[in-house]
């Protein structure tokens, strides 16, 4: 609550910092959002910094190493903190160099989405048409195949591995910004605004990156937000159904894979072996749900409808 | 919708046609001791070199006569496999489907009345986490607890015991779908087997799918409690339950239904991974199978019955909507 006095000083600054302080404070007021910030944030640490904390022992970082090949996972001790997989793989290692790969797989492909889906969303919503025909129905193709089942046979028409996980996801994840894009286009380009730019003689391509496009992005970077998380699951799913990377490699999906086996405990204790089971999934789970409760956060704080709410 | 479909099975055939010819003639391979004479006698045979538009219009003419090709997975016709694994996801759907719904239209109603209370605050922690946990780990996790610690709800679709029951010949399979069998036959020992089975399967996939309608379903409730007409209602003296439930439900629902087919979507990848999991060999874990051996036919055939399935259900949801929506159904 503000009191008053606060709101008199606020009102001496200049508007864009009163507008930034707003915005803060807006976000402060959601623990979620806090949370999930800093999630994203620790783990942007934890993949930056990867070199430092868990330094690489071949010439391929994203190799696990593994002392010896005892099919049994071993539990936490000093040399390895979180305990091994099955083959000995150090589960920490593996988490760590994962969080880097995440990082990687999850920018690089929703940044190639967002490229492909700006650029096709523009072009359908600003000149509608046949252009825009064409567009909408190469996305409901691509919206009538459910996603996973879609993304499991394109990467077993490339050839199984990371890459081809990579190139999957960038072919197959644009339509639903090209989507969210058009139709918000849609509302723009009727707006008087955009007549008047016209009318001042702007060329399409102006008007479309000065006017059409600043006033349409906020849902997709929303968008973009809340996908990287789901961009992680699919690979992670992929990975672990076996069509993602190899054996041994840093990468959150393979990782559970490996530890699949290990849910029936030895007969004395049958819990014996949770830890390979439980760490590699919870990450996934904490790396998810920042994202996600990030981009709720930012939502919340841009998205001009819920903003003065 | 058939243009759809056509696009469909283009994307399909196009993104199998990456393939060499020496891995799409597996297709009519029907064992595994060929010899590379033989598998070029095979390719100039089924064309598989010719033009793509030919080998399209092939394909498709193919299909029509029923024709699916041979799946190595299942060391049976697509077709033949089809009929076997079917029944047992459509089992399991049967299950969830309607599971998943309820769940989600009901914890969402009650987050959105119970705004801000302790209860509210639980439903959308379940959202959240539906939303980020991955379906396979929550499979793990809820496998190792039950089955592995506590030694209840094992993995399978039925015991080798109730199996051997049901291939009897006392036992008459009327629609494949185990525990419906198990009803029409009378052998509540063989309904509770299967059904037992089906109770980690079913939660993991409800956890999962359900977030999205729950969150969907506060969100709209929310929306349509604040409207002018709940107001009038009020002031008309309707009492709280029928203003919950004939006022505000109602109208909440409508972007529920729509969205209701995107769920379907999410749930058949949730199966693909559900099924190979908890070993219920399905469409799902037919299709993981599949891709991890390079069974061409059986893949095509899964995307495009997936792809078909999923065109039908948002027909079906349209349908619904129209009759659902007082708007559009008058206009």
């Amino acid at each position: 609550m503000e009191t008053k006095t606060d709101t008199r000083r606020l009102n001496t600054i200049h508007p864009r910092l009163r507008e930034l302080l707003f915005t803060m404070r807006r976000f402060l007021k959601n623990p979620l959002s806090v949370i999930g910030v800093s999630l994203v944030v620790i783990f942007g640490l934890i993949a930056l910094l990867a070199p430092v904390l868990q330094p690489p022992k071949y010439a391929d970082p994203y190799k696990i190493p593994h002392t010896g090949f005892r099919i049994e996972p071993s539990p936490p001790s000093a040399e390895h903190p979180l305990g091994t997989m099955q083959q000995q793989y150090d589960m920490l290692y593996g988490l760590v160099w994962g969080t880097r790969s995440a990082f990687r797989i999850g920018v690089l492909v929703v940044a190639a989405n967002l490229f492909i889906g700006i650029i096709l969303g523009v072009l359908a919503g600003y000149f509608g048409g046949t252009v825009d025909e064409v567009i909408m129905r190469i996305t409901d193709i691509f919206f009538a195949i459910p996603f996973l089942v879609m993304a499991m046979a394109l990467v077993v028409a490339i050839g199984r591995g990371l890459k081809a996980v990579v190139i999957v996801l960038i072919i197959l994840g644009w339509p639903s910004y090209t989507r969210v894009l058009r139709s918000d286009i849609l509302v723009t380009r009727g707006k008087d605004f955009i007549l008047a730019a016209r009318a001042s003689g702007a060329s399409h391509l102006r008007i479309m990156i000065t006017h059409v496009l600043p006033n349409a992005l906020y849902s997709v970077i929303i968008l973009a937000s809340l996908n990287i998380g789901t961009t992680i699951l699919t690979a992670a799913a992929l990975s672990f159904l076996g069509l993602g990377s190899e054996t041994g490699t840093a990468d959150w999906g393979q990782i559970i894979s490996l530890c699949r086996s290990w849910i029936v405990g030895t007969p004395g204790n049958r819990f014996a072996y949770w830890y390979t089971v439980f760490v590699p999934g919870a990450v996934i789970s904490l790396f998810v749900l920042g994202w996600n409760l990030m981009g709720d956060a930012v939502r919340d704080v841009f998205d001009p409808r819920m903003r003065r709410r | 919708m058939i243009l759809v479909l056509v696009g469909v099975s283009l994307l399909v055939f196009a993104m199998m046609m990456l393939l060499p010819p020496g891995q799409r003639v597996a297709a009519y391979v029907t064992n595994d001791r060929v010899s590379p004479a033989q598998m070029d006698a095979l390719i100039a045979k089924y064309g598989l070199n010719a033009p793509a538009p030919l080998q399209y219009v092939r394909w498709v003419t193919n299909m029509l006569h029923g024709e699916f090709g041979y799946s190595i997975t299942a060391s049976s016709p697509v077709l033949k496999g089809f009929t076997r694994f079917f029944p047992v996801s459509v089992e399991l759907v049967l299950f969830a489907a309607p599971l998943i719904i309820l769940t989600g239209i009901f914890l969402g109603t009650l987050g959105a009345v119970r705004k801000d209370t302790p209860v509210d605050h639980v439903t959308r922690v379940l959202a959240i986490v539906g939303f980020s946990v991955p379906t396979f780990w929550l499979g793990l996790l809820l496998m190792m607890i039950f089955y592995g610690f506590l030694g209840i709800f094992p993995p399978g679709a039925i015991s080798t015991d109730a199996r051997n029951i049901v291939f009897s010949d006392a036992y008459h399979q009327y629609t494949r779908l185990v525990t419906l069998d198990a009803i029409l036959n009378w052998r509540w020992d063989v309904f509770w087997d299967a059904f037992y089975r089906m109770v980690l399967p079913t939660l993991n996939l409800v956890v999962i799918n359900s977030a999205l309608i729950m969150r969907l379903m506060r969100s709209s409730m929310l929306e349509s409690l604040g409207q002018d007409y709940m107001m009038t209602a009020r002031a008309k003296g309707a009492d709280r339950r029928t203003l919950f439930r004939h006022h505000a439900r109602r109208n909440a629902m409508l972007p529920v239904i729509t969205i209701s087919g995107i769920t379907f979507a999410e749930l058949m990848g949730g199966m693909v991974i559900t099924e190979t999991i908890f070993d219920r060999k399905g469409i799902g874990w037919w299709m993981a199978q599949a891709a991890l051996q390079l069974d061409v036919a059986a893949i095509m055939f899964d995307v495009l019955f997936l792809g078909t399935i999923y065109v039908v259900i948002n027909l079906i949801v349209d349908l619904i909507y129209a009759y659902v929506d007082p708007r559009v159904r008058l206009s």
